[in-house]
């Protein structure tokens, strides 16, 4: 199995008639995913791809079952893309734009949270079960995301886009699959963290282990610690940490928004802690990732 | 981007916020002594700087006559605190306090909501009061969808406060929730807020930052503030490298070829994406590399946006290799980075093959990639070399250089 999406889950692109969009159409459509439309206001009734646009996510809903969308509209427009989705019952939004403002995503957030729905983003690549769908311009091609993702045991949740493909490649290249890779954004505020995450993979039964990519700023680390530690989590964690560069250098970001550190708690020394306190294991590379991830599987 | 303290106190203020007689901006010593001249009693002068520790280093002086107030912003003006110059000195009314409260709104990146914070022990670190004594600290987490109503500053304030100094507080959680919500703020902080002896309540200290991606929808106050569009406010004023860094990435729209931050060594970095540039620039330094720049390649920036910054990262005194490393690509194309390089590289004069330690970066149009490299003998390497080992055979190859 797989978590948040499988092959049967039908989603729609919203701005799909954008540039990224539109290539991001061709890469889901070949891996597999059912694109049932699009959404563009003003474009409705052409054609991205063969999926049908529309001016509204009204328009898409009242003729197909809409289990996802994906947002990829420009900052100023994406509350409002999100805020549409959501109030149209649709219940899984991807959000890949880049620099919204933090009250608006945290807005969207209440929402989704109010009408059960569930966001993952903004500022990530997206989601994706090896095998089944991708939704997201994750893992790019759909040639080159078959060869850095394959199906498997390990979830894997990353603060980097990129750096969840690498690490899918690493753990594939190790013959370590993956159930489903989730890039979960950049921001200080994103729609789903570590812990919110953990109990889908949880309830996978093929999900055996997770692995995750994470960077210095916020408390989402301390958060998994907790979570595992207060759920007694049946899945081993192995965490690799970056930018402790940074640690040294405070109030200046790196890489992604919500990469900076202002405190004592975002240093990536203290979530290293946290996270061994709560029996994580922490690799000092990626590629130690795939022999921590098969050690805790056979000590189990 | 932080807001200076008078500036700060110039945006409560226009919420009804109330401030300590005076407080107002003084740029010579001669103002100083107008405005306490204005203020019936003694007065505080505090350095208008973008750093802690004003106190601690002499930018925090007290007066008890105009003459006294104009000496203190003599010194003051003059007075470097760590590495920054006053903007000027505020002066403003200085009297007795009875108690000293801290207030302040952030955001819970956990909760993904505001979150409005009272003590009752103030002046003084918030997280170590936390730590320490969180029996001195409440808390209330504010709806960013419903309009924000005042119970809830109750709701915070009874927690900690009781009487009359209920109603006192809320006067300023509330405009201070308000102005979190509305002009995009990360965090709105009075620090202390006083109590004084005659039992009135006042912002002794304030400390405002705005969000970078809010400044667009809020000219108009920053102009009226007085912070104009240059101004950055980071952490470290950027240098000319880095500037120059910005306008390469700023001067084409297509993919992301900048982020440059200079660091003192001589190993220049392109490296890419956000995730994988924090993972390669520890790997380089835990060769024992020393880095000449850190830098952020992504979203498939054009060949002359990455010849360029090629070209800026070789124009560095004593940058005597470049190592171009990236995690799995799937946006950003191997091929269109290659050429990149190479074009920077002969544009600056050098040769390819010498000038390029390593080119990891596997992925999409790699075949492509990995065909013009080895047209110029540029040493690269596929996805089965990591990203760690690849920054050691940079790094070797720099210290043999």
């Amino acid at each position: 199995m797989s978590i948040l999406i499988t092959g049967d889950t039908t989603c729609i692109i919203q701005g799909i008639t954008g540039r990224e969009a539109v290539s991001m159409t061709r890469e889901c459509l070949d891996y597999g995913t059912k694109i049932v439309g699009g959404v563009t206001p003003g474009r409705g009734g052409r054609e991205i791809h063969g999926v049908p646009v529309f001016d509204t996510v009204e328009q898409v809903c009242k003729r197909e079952r809409v289990d996802a969308s994906v947002i990829s509209v420009p900052p100023a427009f994406t509350r409002d893309a999100a805020f549409e989705a959501i109030e149209n019952g649709i219940k899984l939004l991807v959000i890949v734009t880049e620099n919204i403002p933090r009250f608006e995503v945290a807005q969207m957030v209440e929402l989704a949270n109010l009408r059960g729905a569930r966001i993952i983003g903004p500022n990530c690549l997206g989601i994706l079960s090896p095998g089944e769908a991708k939704i997201g311009g994750l893992g790019g091609r759909a040639v080159d995301a078959k060869k850095a993702f394959t199906k498997g045991r390990v979830g894997v949740m990353s603060r980097s886009g990129g750096m969840t493909t690498e690490i899918c490649n690493t753990l594939t290249a190790a013959g370590l699959g993956q159930s489903t890779a989730c890039s979960i954004g950049g921001d200080a505020i994103i729609g789903s963290s570590y812990a919110e995450l953990m109990p889908l993979y949880e309830a996978d039964p093929e999900t055996e282990a997770i692995a995750i990519y994470s960077e210095p700023g916020g408390r989402m680390e301390a958060d998994l610690a907790r979570w595992v530690t207060e759920n007694k989590s049946r899945l081993p964690v192995v965490a690799f940490m970056a930018g402790r560069f940074m640690d040294a250098m405070p109030g200046m970001r790196f890489g992604h928004a919500g990469t900076i550190v202002e405190g004592k708690a975002d240093t990536t020394a203290e979530k290293i802690e946290r996270m061994r306190a709560a029996g994580i294991g922490v690799a000092e590379r990626i590629e130690d990732i795939p022999a921590l991830v098969k050690e805790k599987l056979g000590r189990k | 981007m932080r807001f200076y303290e008078y500036e700060s106190k110039l945006l409560l203020a226009r919420h009804g916020v109330a401030l300590p007689k005076g407080s107002k901006l003084a740029k010579t010593a001669e103002e100083a002594r107008q405005i306490a001249a204005t203020i019936d009693g003694p007065t505080v002068l505090k350095s208008q700087v973008l750093s802690g520790g004003r106190m601690k280093a002499g930018g925090v002086l007290f007066a008890n006559t105009p003459e006294e107030a104009a000496a203190a912003a003599e010194k003051i003006l003059v007075l470097e605190i760590n590495g920054h110059k006053p903007r000027g000195v505020l002066v403003e009314s200085r009297q007795p306090v009875a108690q000293e409260y801290y207030l302040g709104i952030t955001w819970d990146g956990i909760a993904k909501k505001p979150v409005m914070i009272l003590s009752d022990m103030g002046g003084i670190d918030v997280e170590e009061v936390a730590e320490k004594h969180p029996e001195h600290i409440a808390k209330k987490h504010i709806s960013t969808l419903i309009p924000f109503s005042e119970f809830r500053a109750k709701e915070l304030v009874a927690q900690l406060a009781t009487g009359t100094d209920v109603n006192a507080i809320v006067r300023f959680a509330a405009p201070l929730a308000r102005i979190f919500m509305q002009y995009g703020l990360t965090l709105a902080e009075i620090n202390p807020l006083a109590k004084l002896a005659d039992g009135t309540f006042v912002a002794l200290d304030a400390h405002v930052d705005m969000e970078a991606e809010a400044r667009g929808a809020h000219k108009a106050l920053l102009k009226e503030i007085g912070i104009g569009d240059e101004e950055t406010r980071m952490a470290r004023t950027p240098t000319k490298f880095e500037l120059d860094g910005a306008a390469i990435n700023a001067a084409d729209h297509r993919g992301v070829a900048g982020n440059v931050t200079e660091f003192d060594g001589t190993l220049g970095l392109i490296i890419g994406a956000g995730g994988g540039s924090l993972t390669l620039f520890d790997a380089v330094r835990n060769h024992g590399g020393d880095p000449a720049n850190y830098c952020e390649i992504g979203g498939n920036p054009s060949v002359g946006k990455v010849a360029n910054l090629t070209k800026l990262i070789l124009s560095k005194p004593g940058v005597t290799k470049i190592a171009v490393m990236m995690n799995v690509v799937s946006n950003t194309r191997v091929d269109m980075v290659a050429r990149g390089v190479i074009k920077g590289v002969i544009e600056s004069g050098g040769n390819p093959a010498e000038k390029i330690a390593i080119f990891r970066i596997p992925g999409s149009w790699e075949q492509e990639g990995f065909k013009i490299l080895s047209k110029y003998g540029v040493e690269y390497c596929d996805r089965t070399v990591s990203m760690y080992e690849a920054a050691g055979r940079a790094v070797s190859k720099w210290k043999g250089n």
